[in-house]
């Protein structure tokens, strides 16, 4: 069934970003209006259709005007406002970011089912990253592959909280959360219980295909075969707010 | 006053690796040993991994050879999954494996091996490499490696890339052959054979010329195993295990791969991390045997391809009696003879009317607890042994290499070269070597980390039992 949109009553404001005069409603965020305009801008924890958590920083943004980086992803748009995307500084930043990301767990591209297919590598190669300048933690973290369907590898994890957020915002199941503090942070199904042993997952496998890296995979994938299709989510998350 | 000569590294060997030889007063050679001195631990790091990423993950042991890992991790995992995989992808990965065999052998035997043959043993260490090669004989050297790249060419089309391509998985291969690629391939091959050919002709005549290191090369009695088809012929994809004496006798005949822990044992030495496989029933170091090309060619029947089998045969009179042909020199024909058999072969499986089928695929999930995958990597038998647990995560790994399985026939044939050429009283570049040469018979594959064309520095010193270096021969790199 079509779904009747009602028009929002929100201003359209006029701002600049990286030297384009453009044009948005003013209850969008910069980070919508650089994908609506193709402005390039890396973001890794960001979605579209799901809530923002600003954690990942990547789309850090200089505005004109304040002394501080903004996430684009946090920002809204203001009458006026002059934006930078790209800059020698941001782009130190975001490599930084990504070599930290590599570091704290054990991202091997050549022998992940991801491999090809995987955001962090393409936010890798974007940003410049041909070597990670800080030592890795080697820490090895526990694969669980009680799923019938699919399988999650800490060692993978980047702590976007996409599965986290889509199983809450969309599915409704709230299977995904998160334990731990800093670096030992970790995703859990239920209360810490195996994944095949989740009461409340229904198996819908949205958390598989939202997730930027090879962390939630598809049982049965080998070597750069786990392909993930999220055109769902824009669709599901305006369905969601039309009710 | 006993003494210790080094040879550290060996150079144009895939990987690290050091000779020792251990003198008498005499200045004879008391003991010889190859130590491998390069630790991976792959069957550790492996365990708490899904058996779906254990080809790519054993794949990296070896960039010369990854398509072996790769086609007997698969096997290994076939077997978890408890699958026939579809014969057009089983003629696939044959052809995959062929064409690894082609551009490994060409390496071993034009890049590494055959400086030391056309130019001499004795020759300028510093023109000793593919670069003097070239400039003696430069269309032989263009032949060589246009040999290697039509091989590795065969690899990329068919998965990918040259090196670790990921298109062989558990279940067969992720994506059939068109027809396009197949008519490239075949254009291909007549070329590598007329190249292969040529130079089996010229190592034939030269084979005479080196008479005295064919005596002495590793000539001790060893048996042979080797993967053989259900025929007896040649194979190096899947059939059974085949084990002869060293005058020709089978002591064992058709074991199934997967009953492989039934003959096969490993020791451990504490000069070298490669383990030290042996023929169980017979024990430590009784058991020794070698595997490989010569191993093969002396296991199988026939070749089952035209001009290799009159190769096969021609390489059997190498031997006076009508036993196995013994001398590890022989690994260098022996090679040759497959380079032929593999394009031939290549040839075939191509013109088979089944090969573009586009079934290629069995899906299951692990259906066993236990998988053995066992396949012939141009160096010889590899095995790999897998157990997992409910979840498919792996538990236990056990991988035995081609190279591994010589180790106990590399060793005595270093100490027979030693006694045979070393004078522990004046060191010599040939009698150098002449040490590291019977090794590059074997083609030992020791890593993927290393390929050095006789570039890498060399020192050789003699020591007397108080360190004091009383000689010294250094290589610069």
């Amino acid at each position: 069934m079509p779904i009747i949109a009602t028009q929002p009553s929100v201003r359209v404001v006029t701002l600049r970003i990286d030297g384009h005069d453009l044009s948005a409603r003013e209850d969008e965020t910069i980070i919508e209006v650089c994908r609506e305009n193709k402005i390039p801008i890396p973001s890794l924890c960001w979605m579209d259709g799901l809530s923002v958590v600003g954690a990942c920083r990547l789309c850090m943004v200089e505005v004109a005007g304040q002394n501080r980086l903004l996430a684009a992803c946090a920002t809204r748009v203001a009458e006026g406002m002059e934006v930078t995307t790209t800059s020698e500084k941001l782009q130190r930043y975001r490599r930084t970011l990504v070599e930290l990301l590599f570091a704290e767990r054990n991202h091997i591209c050549s022998v992940c089912v991801s491999n090809g297919h995987c955001e962090l590598q393409w936010l890798a190669t974007t940003c410049g990253v041909d070597h990670v300048r800080m030592p890795y933690r080697n820490h090895g973290y526990a694969v669980d592959s009680t799923h019938e369907m699919f399988r999650v590898d800490h060692n993978r994890c980047v702590l976007c909280t996409r599965c986290v957020r889509v199983c809450d915002e969309i599915e409704g199941a709230h299977t995904w959360d998160i334990m731990g503090r800093g670096s030992d942070c970790q995703v859990i199904t239920d209360l810490a219980r195996p994944w095949g042993a989740s009461d409340t997952c229904t198996s819908c496998g949205k958390c598989v295909q939202v997730c930027p890296t090879g962390a939630l995979v598809k049982q049965g994938t080998s070597v750069g075969e786990m392909v993930k299709d999220q055109h769902f989510l824009p669709i599901l998350a305006r369905r969601r707010s039309a009710r | 006053m006993s003494r210790t000569i080094s040879i550290d590294p060996v150079t144009r060997i895939e990987g690290h690796a050091r000779i020792s030889l251990q003198l008498a007063d005499s200045g004879a050679v008391e003991d010889a040993k190859f130590h491998l001195t390069q630790f991976r631990g792959f069957e550790k790091f492996c365990e708490g991994r899904p058996y779906r990423e254990m080809p790519a993950l054993t794949a990296r042991t070896c960039g010369i050879c990854p398509v072996s890992h790769l086609l007997a991790s698969n096997k290994a995992c076939d077997d978890l999954l408890a699958v026939t995989i579809p014969p057009t992808a089983e003629k696939l990965r044959r052809l995959m494996n062929l064409a690894q065999l082609l551009q490994s052998h060409a390496l071993s035997f034009f890049h590494l091996s055959s400086p030391d043959l056309l130019l001499g043993w004795d020759s300028d260490p510093a023109k000793r490499n593919i670069f003097g090669v070239m400039a003696k004989d430069p269309e032989l050297a263009k032949q060589g490696i246009k040999l290697r790249q039509i091989g590795q060419t065969i690899i990329e089309m068919l998965g990918g890339k040259k090196i670790h391509p990921t298109w062989v998985v558990p279940g067969g291969v992720n994506e059939p052959l068109d027809s396009d690629k197949r008519e490239a391939m075949l254009n291909m091959l007549p070329e590598a054979l007329t190249i292969a050919k040529d130079t089996y002709a010229l190592f034939k005549t030269m084979v005479p010329t080196f008479k005295d290191e064919a005596e002495h090369f590793g000539t001790m009695q060893t048996m042979f195993l080797s993967l053989v088809s259900p025929k007896g012929q040649l194979e190096h994809y899947d059939g059974f295990l085949r084990l002869k004496d060293a005058q020709g006798r089978i002591v064992e005949d058709r074991v199934p791969p997967s009953d492989y822990p039934r003959i096969v044992g490993e020791a451990v030495e504490d000069f070298s991390y490669m383990k030290f496989p042996y023929y169980k029933p017979m024990g430590y170091p009784n058991g020794i045997y070698r595997v490989g090309p010569l191993a093969r060619l002396n296991n199988a029947e026939s070749c089952g391809t035209p001009f290799a089998d009159v190769a096969l045969a021609e390489f059997h009179m190498l031997q006076e009696d009508s036993g196995p042909v013994r001398s590890s020199f022989h690994y260098h024909y022996a090679r040759l003879v497959e380079i032929i058999f593999a394009i031939e072969m290549m040839q075939r499986l191509l013109k088979d009317t089944g090969i573009l089928d586009t079934r290629v695929r069995a899906h299951a999930r692990g259906n066993r607890d236990e998988g053995i995958g066992v396949s012939e990597a141009p160096r010889g038998t590899l095995m790999h042994h897998y157990k997992i647990d409910e979840a498919g995560l792996i538990t236990w790994v056990d991988l035995i290499i081609a190279t591994g399985h010589n180790n106990l026939a590399m060793n005595r044939s270093i100490k027979q070269v030693a006694d045979a050429y070393v004078d522990g009283n004046k060191l010599s570049e040939g009698m150098l070597n002449r040490v590291e040469a019977v090794i590059r018979c074997y083609d030992p594959c020791l890593s993927c980390a290393s390929h050095a064309f006789g570039q890498m520095p060399l020192s050789i010193e003699l020591k007397d039992a108080s360190g004091t270096v009383i000689d010294r021969l250094v290589r610069d790199a």
